[in-house]
């Protein structure tokens, strides 16, 4: 009998909030993370708003002491902070100094987009191009190499399962989540701590910047910029931050009595092929219509179970496409559609974080039995207009949400689907 | 500058690095770095350039290789200011 695998802990270190109480408030709220960026306007970006974990720095530092920091950059920050919360949210400690063992059956799958572009940037590019290599100190390599994230954190925890971090552009983050799903489901691991991180530099994003992607009509109103399904989306808004959540095998759950958030109920990965309208940056609607299709498969479920859908929706022109390959991949019409909703519309697109932190948004909403709003879509995208009616505008309260799906679409023409279900113990 | 400051400098200078730091404050010229301090060696290329920066010297990779103990470092330094 296939192995059930349900969340446990959650940790996030998003734009707009740090911590599950004040993620959960500012989701309610309808807060968004975005603002002005002095950085990027200095260095004449084109959008000059993003989303960026407030106070980290402070943060950081209550969390990490002055050696550890000196390994820890931008990315590796969110991650490592997102997971020691997830961690003691599971119901563990963090290991003191002294403590040799290791947890062989739990391991870390976490990834990121971009990565270690701030060091690279600031350190690893000057100091080169000066003929300095031998000033650059011992800890260039653990900061820049690509599985720096999940290294950090097995160190931290003392894992010893499988630790990597998984690259598949915006579908990172669900990426991750379905490969930690498969690792316990076979039985190889008990445990798996999956998500996602990325950091806020502004290398990080120039080249979005200069695609001309990312939205350059709000700079002067940054909590407007980000507008999934809005008539007047602009491009996606940058965003950084981390986001892990703690999965686990249900018996494992149980006999320690763990605390169950939701269950993962099923998902699916797939590629487009970059064929049939799909290309480096646009997705195959074949691919997205198979993947979800494969997610509702793997979960068991049928179109009609769905009560939410949390989407990719970046607030580009892709948007409509997206609702309406829904609609036609369930079956389901304007009037028998679930509620959609993007969290982007709070947080941006956080790149390699975004599924983690968008997933996280998923389980409080089942946890809580809430629905939030997409902010920022009172003019919805002519397009999608028949679907206006099930795009929040205020958080909805719905004490019988069961069922969310979750996707996300990346660069590659990557797909990811998730399907989360609400925890019932019975 | 004398060579008990060099040695004080020293200390501060291994304390972010050293593992056992009851070990570091009863240091002395014959302490080994590695083996009784529990300074990791991916780390000691740290400690190099912090000593080349507090000390305004220039410490070459074969000088570096040379040193096992507190004292090997504190003579070289003196050598060199």
């Amino acid at each position: 009998m296939e192995k059930r695998i349900v969340i446990t802990g959650m940790g996030v270190t998003a734009p707009n909030a740090h911590g599950l109480e004040a993620f959960t408030e500012a989701l309610r709220a309808g807060r968004s993370g975005i603002r002005h960026i002095q950085e990027m306007e200095d260095l004449n970006f084109g959008c000059q708003v993003g989303g960026i974990p407030e106070n980290f720095e402070a943060v950081r530092k209550s969390y990490f002491d002055h050696e550890k920091l000196m390994s820890i950059n931008d990315n590796i920050g969110y991650a490592s902070v997102s997971a020691i919360d997830a961690w003691r949210d599971a119901g563990f400690e963090v290991p003191e100094g002294d403590d040799d063992r290791v947890h062989w059956d739990t391991g870390v799958i976490l990834g990121s987009g971009i990565g270690g572009m701030d060091t690279i940037a600031r350190s690893v590019v000057p100091m080169v191009n000066e003929g300095k290599v031998r000033r650059m100190g011992s800890r260039i390599v653990e900061q820049v190499m690509n599985s720096g994230t999940s290294a950090r954190i097995a160190g931290l925890l003392a894992l010893g399962n499988q630790v990597t971090s998984n690259s598949s552009a915006c579908s990172t983050g669900n990426e991750a989540i379905i490969d930690a799903m498969w690792r316990i489901r076979t039985g190889l691991a008990k445990r798996m701590l999956a998500g996602g991180s990325e950091g806020a530099s502004p290398y990080t994003w120039s080249g979005f910047d200069a695609m001309r992607v990312i939205c350059r009509k709000f700079n002067d109103q940054p909590e407007r910029a980000s507008r999934p399904m809005s008539a007047t989306a602009g491009g996606f808004v940058p965003g950084a931050g981390g986001a892990v959540l703690v999965l686990e095998d249900l018996e494992t759950a149980r006999q320690r009595g763990a605390r169950i958030y939701a269950e993962v109920a099923g998902g699916a990965v797939n590629c487009g092929g970059q064929r049939m309208g799909g290309s480096m940056t646009a997705p195959n609607p074949a691919g997205v219509r198979r993947c979800i299709q494969d997610a509702i498969a793997d979960a068991g479920i049928s179109p009609h179970d769905i009560q939410a859908i949390n989407g990719h929706l970046t607030a580009t022109y892709a948007d409509p496409m997206e609702v309406k390959n829904w609609s036609e991949t369930l079956g389901r019409s304007p009037a028998d559609f679930p509620f959609i909703n993007s969290t982007k519309s709070m947080i941006g697109h956080c790149l390699g974080a975004a599924g983690a932190l968008e997933s996280v948004a998923v389980v409080l909403q089942l946890h809580r039995g809430f629905i939030h709003p997409s902010v920022n879509s009172e003019d919805v995208h002519p397009d999608i207009a028949a679907f206006a009616a099930k795009i929040p505008q205020q958080a909805i309260d719905m004490p019988d949400l069961r069922v969310i799906a979750k996707a996300g679409f990346g660069f590659g023409d990557v797909n990811s689907c998730l399907i989360f279900k609400k925890w019932e113990e019975k | 500058m004398e060579e008990n400051k060099i040695f004080q400098e020293m200390i501060e200078i291994l304390r972010l690095y050293a593992k056992d730091k009851t070990h570091l404050d009863q240091s002395t010229m014959t302490t080994h770095i590695l083996d009784d301090l529990k300074v990791n060696s991916a780390r000691l290329v740290d400690v190099i350039i912090k000593c080349e920066d507090v000390f305004g010297i220039t410490i070459e990779d074969d000088e570096a290789d040379k040193i096992r103990t507190i004292g090997d470092a504190v003579e070289l330094i003196k050598k060199k200011l």
